[in-house]
C-alpha cells in the first residue's frame, strides 16, 4: 500500500517537474509547481515525517504558490519569449545544471552510500514521541534565540515593503507633483 | 549552569533592537506632515548606547548563553564596537545628507538599526542556524536600502541585482550548513570543530566548506564573487554605501573568522590555499578594474574588492597573528571607507549630481575641508604611514609572511602600487584648478551630525595610523578567544588555552 502510494506520487512529482519546465506560459508552470510541492508533501508523510509535510502543504503549496499566482495574474506575463539570450542560456544551463546534480550525488553517494528507508513509520528512534513533539522542545529550548530572532527578520521584511511599495509618506503634494509633471 | 543571565550576553542587540522598535512606531504616530529628522537623532543615541553595552560586556566572563548560541568575548566585543561606530557614523551621516522631503526617513533609520542588529548577531553567534538568521537580517535590511533612490532608474537595478545575487549565495550558505549538519550531526559550532576531524563523512564536510566559503566570500565582495559590487555602489545612495561597504563586510569577515579558525581549524591545509586565491584574484581584479573607472564610487567599489584581497591574505597568517592582523585590518578599512563616502556624499550630494572624477577638480579651492579631507583618506587608502591604512597593510603582509606565504606578500605589494595610480589621480584632479570658473558646482555644506561623522572616522582613522598598539592588543585578545573550547570544559576566563595549530 505503502509503496503504491510512494510510486504514484513520485510519478506525479516528476512529471510535475518535467511539465513545469516544458511549459512556456508562466501560470501553467506555476500550477504543475503546485503539483509538485503536494506531491512532495505526501512523499514526506510517507517517510514520517509530518512536521515537514504539514509545513509544506501549508507554506509551500498554500501561501507561496497563492502569491506566485497572484502575482502572475496581476501583471499578466504573457508567453515566453525564447531569444538567442534564452537558447545559449539553456545550452549553457542544464549541463551545468547536470553536472552540480551530479558532483552532488556522487558526495552523497561515497559519503553515505544507498540506505534503506520504511514507509509509514516514525522518522524518529524515540518512543513514544512524536516527530512534532520532538521538534517543538529543541525550538523552544536549545534554539530558542535563533526562533526569536526570525521575529526581526519578519520585522525588517516588512518595513523594507512598506518602505519599498509606499509612495512619498512625508509630503503627499510633492509626490503628486512630481508625477504630475 | 552559567552565572551569568543569559540576556546579558545579548545586551547590545537587545538595545539596538528596542531602539529600532521606537524609531519605528514613533514614525507611525508621528503626524504625517512633521518632519522626521529627529528620529535619526534617536537611532543614533540608541546605537551609542549599544556602543557601551558592548563595551560593559568586557567586564562578563568569557561564554556563551541561550543555550550555546551566543558567544561574548573579546573577540565579539571587538567586532561589535567596530560596526555599532560604523552604524553610529552611517546615521549621522544620513541625519545631514537624507533629503527632508518623499523619502521613508523613519524607516529609513529604523532598517539602519536592524541591520546593525542583524550584523552584531552574527560575530557573536556560534550557532550555525543563528549564523544563517543574523546574516539574513543584515542582508536583507541593506539590499532594501540599496533601492532607497526609487525616482533614478540605477536605484531599483541595483537592488534587485544585489538581492538575486545575494539571495543565490545565502542558498550556497545555507546547503554548505545544511551538509555540515548532515555530516557530524550538530550545528553548535564548538561541536563541529570538535567532530569534523573523526567525521565519518569527509567528503560532506569538504563540500559543506567550500560552499559556505562561497556564500561569505561573496559577502566580503572577494573576486570572484564580486561582480555585484560596482552595480550597487552606483546605484545605492551613498550613505547607504558608506554603511554596506564596510558594516556587514565587517562582520562577514568576523563570520569568516570563526568559520575557518573556529570550526575548521583541522582543515587548515584545505581552505588556505584557496583564501590564497582568492586574495591575489581580488587585489589584481580589483585594482586594474579600478584603473579604468571615470565614476568615484565605481571606482570605490572596485578598491573596495582590492582591500578585501589585503584582508584575506592575513588568513596566510598561523592562528593569533592572522586573525589579529584580519581583525586590524577590518578596523582600519571600516575608519577609511565610512570617512570616504562621507565626503562623497557631501561633495556629490544624495542625488549625485557630481558622480565623475573630472567633477572633483578643483575641489580643494572650492571647500578647502572637504578637499583636505578627501586626500586624507585617499592617502590612507593607498597605505602612506600615519593612517590607519598603513598599519592594516603592514600588520595584514607581516602575518602573510609569517605564515609563509611570502608570494603573496610580494603580489600584494606590488598591488598597492597599482592602487596608488588610481587613488593619486583623485588627488591630483581634486588639486586642479578648475579652468571654468562658471559652471563650478556650489562649496557643499557641512552641518553638525556630518561634521562629528567625518571628526569620527578622520579620530579612527588617525588613531590606527598612529597609536595602532591599543586597537592591536585589542584585536590580539580578541584572537585568542576565538579558538573552540573543548567540548567538556565550561571554564570561563580570559586565556583560554589556544589549539595547536596543525
Amino acid at each position: 500500500m505503502h509503496l503504491i502510494l510512494f510510486f504514484l506520487f513520485a510519478g506525479f512529482c516528476l512529471a510535475g517537474a518535467i511539465n513545469l519546465l516544458l511549459q512556456s506560459h508562466p501560470i501553467t508552470s506555476a500550477l504543475s509547481l503546485i503539483v509538485v510541492m503536494t506531491s512532495l508533501a505526501v512523499l514526506y508523510l510517507l517517510l514520517g515525517a509530518e512536521f515537514l509535510a504539514i509545513a509544506q502543504v501549508i507554506v509551500y503549496a498554500g501561501a507561496i504558490m497563492v502569491l506566485f499566482t497572484f502575482v502572475v495574474m496581476l501583471l499578466n506575463a504573457g508567453r515566453e519569449e525564447r531569444t538567442m539570450g534564452s537558447r545559449s542560456a539553456r545550452a549553457v544551463g542544464f549541463p551545468a545544471v547536470v553536472a552540480i546534480l551530479a558532483v552532488i550525488a556522487t558526495v552523497i553517494l561515497k559519503a553515505q552510500g544507498l540506505g534503506v528507508a520504511t514507509l509509514g513509520e516514525g522518522l524518529t528512534d524515540a518512543s513514544g514521541k512524536t516527530n512534532i513533539e520532538e521538534l517543538s522542545s529543541v525550538l523552544f529550548t536549545q534554539l530558542l534565540l535563533p526562533f526569536e530572532v526570525t521575529s526581526i527578520l519578519i520585522l525588517i521584511a516588512i518595513l523594507g515593503a512598506v518602505a519599498l511599495a509606499r509612495h512619498g509618506s512625508g509630503e503627499p503634494q510633492g509626490n503628486r507633483e512630481r508625477t504630475g509633471k | 549552569m552559567n552565572p551569568v543571565p543569559d540576556i546579558f550576553r545579548i545586551l547590545p542587540e537587545l538595545v539596538l533592537t528596542l531602539t529600532g522598535v521606537a524609531v519605528m512606531l514613533i514614525d507611525a504616530t508621528l503626524p504625517a506632515a512633521w518632519p522626521r529628522r529627529s528620529l535619526g537623532w534617536v537611532a543614533a543615541i540608541g546605537t551609542t548606547l549599544a556602543l557601551w553595552a558592548s563595551l560593559w560586556q568586557l567586564s562578563l566572563p568569557v561564554g556563551t548563553g541561550f543555550y550555546s548560541t551566543v558567544e561574548t568575548s573579546p573577540f565579539t566585543v571587538f567586532f561589535h564596537v567596530l560596526i555599532c561606530g560604523i552604524v553610529l557614523v552611517a546615521l549621522l551621516l544620513s541625519l545631514d545628507t537624507l533629503p527632508e522631503d518623499s523619502h521613508h526617513q523613519g524607516e529609513f533609520y529604523a532598517l539602519i538599526v536592524f541591520g546593525a542588529v542583524g550584523m552584531c548577531l552574527l560575530t557573536g553567534a556560534v550557532e550555525l542556524l543563528l549564523v544563517f538568521i543574523a546574516l539574513e537580517i543584515s542582508s536583507i535590511s541593506t539590499y532594501i536600502l540599496a533601492g532607497y533612490r526609487k525616482d533614478t532608474g540605477r536605484g531599483p537595478e541595483a537592488a534587485i541585482k544585489y538581492f538575486l545575487l545575494g539571495s543565490f549565495a545565502t542558498g550556497f550558505l545555507l546547503y554548505g550548513i545544511a551538509l555540515i549538519f548532515g555530516a557530524t550531526g550538530t550545528t553548535q559550532i564548538y561541536e563541529i570543530s570538535y567532530l569534523v576531524p573523526s567525521a565519518p563523512n569527509h567528503l560532506f564536510v569538504l563540500a559543506g566548506l567550500a560552499l559556505m566559503l562561497v556564500g561569505i566570500l561573496f559577502k566580503v565582495s572577494a573576486a570572484p564573487f564580486h561582480v555585484w559590487t560596482p552595480d550597487v555602489y552606483e546605484g545605492a545612495p551613498s550613505p547607504v554605501v558608506a554603511l554596506l561597504s564596510t558594516a556587514p563586510k565587517a562582520a562577514a569577515f568576523a563570520l569568516l573568522l570563526r568559520v575557518v579558525y573556529e570550526m575548521f581549524p583541522s582543515l587548515h591545509s584545505l581552505w588556505s590555499p584557496l583564501l590564497w586565491i582568492v586574495a591575489v584574484l581580488s587585489m589584481t581584479v580589483g585594482n586594474l578594474a579600478a584603473l579604468r573607472q571615470q565614476n568615484v564610487k565605481r571606482m570605490l567599489a572596485y578598491s573596495s574588492i582590492a582591500h578585501a584581497g589585503y584582508l584575506l591574505a592575513a588568513f596566510a597568517g598561523l592562528g593569533n597573528s592572522g586573525i589579529a592582523a584580519a581583525s586590524f585590518y577590518t578596523a582600519a578599512y571600516a575608519a577609511m571607507n565610512v570617512g570616504i563616502f562621507a565626503v562623497i556624499t557631501l561633495v556629490s550630494g544624495y542625488d549625485e549630481q557630481l558622480p565623475l572624477v573630472e567633477d572633483y577638480r578643483g575641489l580643494i579651492y572650492r571647500s578647502p575641508l572637504l578637499g583636505s579631507l578627501l586626500i586624507f583618506f585617499l592617502v590612507s587608502l593607498v597605505g602612506i604611514p600615519f593612517t590607519g591604512g598603513f598599519f592594516g597593510k603592514f600588520y595584514s603582509f607581516s602575518a602573510a609572511v609569517s605564515g609563509g606565504a611570502i608570494w603573496l606578500a610580494i603580489i600584494g605589494l606590488l598591488n598597492s602600487g597599482l592602487a596608488a595610480g588610481y587613488y593619486l589621480r583623485l588627488v591630483l584632479t581634486s588639486v586642479q584648478r578648475n579652468a571654468d570658473r562658471k559652471n563650478e558646482a556650489p562649496a557643499p555644506q557641512v552641518g553638525v551630525a556630518v561634521g562629528a561623522a567625518l571628526l569620527l572616522a578622520v579620530a579612527a582613522t588617525l588613531v590606527l595610523g598612529i597609536v595602532p598598539g591599543e586597537v592591536l592588543r585589542a584585536a590580539e585578545s580578541g584572537a585568542h578567544t576565538l579558538q573552540a573550547p573543548p567540548p567538556q570544559a565550561a571554564t570561563p576566563g580570559i586565556a583560554v588555552e589556544p589549539q595547536p595549530q596543525p
